[in-house]
């Protein structure tokens, strides 16, 4: 079968066959149809399109970047670039012996904040359920925020993470990526965070670019020089 | 039977249209993907003198929250001519035309967008008429499926949309406004390409049985080139410069 990565936008018939549909295609009929903008993958049995556009649709264990809302007794509403609200419940971060009318809610997170977060269920009845409790997860106390587009933090994280480790190395800074499209780029150098928030802008602007990398490692190390 | 009387030769003894085209020939056609930077998906269309600007948000919360399914998400459109888009000043409240042509859209467009991925939600759909000419619900049902494209909603196909009509007894693709005003009848079309199924069938005037088969393969046919232009629109935005095909 043809392996090779196509170019597709909805409708297109990527190939027809004994196939199981994955990712953003359709069976229709014996034709598997493309129902997204972006780039096929076929496999030995399966087929599925890695879409170019589109919002955050939240998947079980996705880490992601939310921003506090609102909350209620029991539980803080996290934006999380996502159609859905993300749903963090109280006892995620007081614990087991939470108590509704003993602890503040606001004590701990106020509307505003920064939270990293992992999606803990996800379904189609209900509002995603994140959680914090995890290594690396909670608060965010300081760093800046890059918006770029959820579908580009494929990209941005590279094959194993190389094009990220590039850019944590080059310029000294801890990158949080979330799969929502946040990024939080912390740095002790203000040079090293201009430039690595700029480096990621480039990904999301040239996400499509062959050689990306190349051309990301360069502008680091022009600016280093400098 | 139907049509004004007027002056203007609406087709000529050579099968010369008012406008000099001939009579499977539609109108000068441009898409343009993308161009709102804070809309997740738009598209801007020029069909003849029509100048069509689509904007699509979403998916996104439902407001007010009554509205929303919980089975699947929901499309909303809303089709507007600007005040200026006509010759002479026209209200910008919704009129009776514009209700009708929105809702005309949205269920064109509904066969299309995959929305039960989205349960809970709203895709909202805003078409600005800018300059208006004949076929304008047919220029905006394109444009609208190009921007939803390009929100990145999925999509079972495009919706490609094209006019026909019957004018001095002949059938004839992409009806322009004079053909409107004084032709016999007009038949927007609907229709999406891959999966060659009809989501929009309007009939104004009077037809014979073989006329209006005839009519609906020419209205077909004309799908089929915007069908390629849409194509376009949205390879330049999305594959250009890159490497392979």
């Amino acid at each position: 079968m043809d392996n090779r990565r196509k170019y597709v936008i909805p409708g297109d018939v990527i190939t027809t066959g004994p196939f199981r549909p994955e990712q953003n295609v359709i069976l229709e009929g014996n034709k598997i149809i493309s129902t997204m903008i972006g780039v096929t993958e076929i496999y030995d049995d399966s087929v599925k399109v890695i879409s170019l556009t589109g919002k955050y649709i939240p998947k079980i264990n996705d880490l992601v970047i939310g921003k506090v809302i609102s909350h209620t007794s029991l539980s803080w509403e996290l934006y999380i670039n996502s159609c859905y609200v993300g749903f963090l419940p109280a006892q995620d971060v007081f614990g087991r012996d939470f108590s509704a009318h003993a602890d503040e809610l606001t004590s701990k997170l106020k509307a505003g904040d920064l939270v990293a977060a992992r999606i803990a269920n996800f379904d189609r009845t209900r509002d995603p359920l994140v959680t914090i409790a995890d290594r690396d997860l909670g608060k965010i106390e300081s760093g800046d925020l890059v918006k770029i587009s959820p579908s580009k933090v494929p990209r941005l994280i590279g094959k194993r993470g190389a094009m990220i480790q590039a850019i944590e190395t080059a310029t000294g800074a801890i990158i949080t990526i979330g799969q929502n499209g946040w990024v939080v780029v912390s740095c002790e150098n203000p040079e090293g965070l201009l430039k690595a928030k700029k480096a990621i802008q480039m990904v999301n602007e040239q996400a499509h670019v062959a050689n990306l990398a190349d051309q990301v490692n360069e502008m680091l190390e022009s600016k280093s020089e400098s | 039977m139907g049509g004004r009387e007027s002056t203007l030769v609406l087709l000529d003894e050579k099968g010369i249209r008012c406008d000099g085209r001939k009579v499977d020939e539609p109108r000068r056609i441009m898409i343009k993907a993308g161009g709102l930077k804070n809309a997740d998906g738009s598209a801007y269309i020029e069909f003849g003198d029509n100048k069509i600007l689509v904007g699509v948000y979403g998916p996104r919360d439902v407001h007010p929250k009554h509205m929303s399914n919980t089975d699947t998400g929901i499309l909303r459109v809303r089709y507007h001519m600007e005040p200026f888009s006509v010759s002479e000043r026209k209200n910008p409240a919704p009129s009776r035309r514009e209700i009708e042509i929105s809702k005309v859209i949205k269920e064109a467009l509904l066969p299309a967008v995959m929305l039960e991925k989205f349960p809970r939600t709203a895709v909202d759909v805003f078409i600005e008429v800018l300059q208006a000419d004949g076929g304008s619900r047919c220029a905006a049902l394109s444009a609208a499926s190009v921007a939803l494209a390009d929100a990145g909603i999925p999509m079972r196909d495009l919706v490609a949309s094209c006019a026909a009509g019957k004018v001095a007894d002949t059938i004839v693709l992409d009806v322009n406004n004079e053909e409107d005003q004084a032709g016999q009848a007009d038949m927007p079309v609907g229709y999406m390409p891959q999966l060659k199924k009809i989501t929009l069938l309007q009939l104004d005037g009077v037809l014979s049985p073989e006329e209006f088969k005839k009519c609906v393969e020419t209205g077909v046919k004309g799908c089929e080139i915007v069908y390629e232009l849409q194509k376009k629109a949205l390879t330049d935005k999305y594959f250009q410069n890159r490497g392979d095909q």
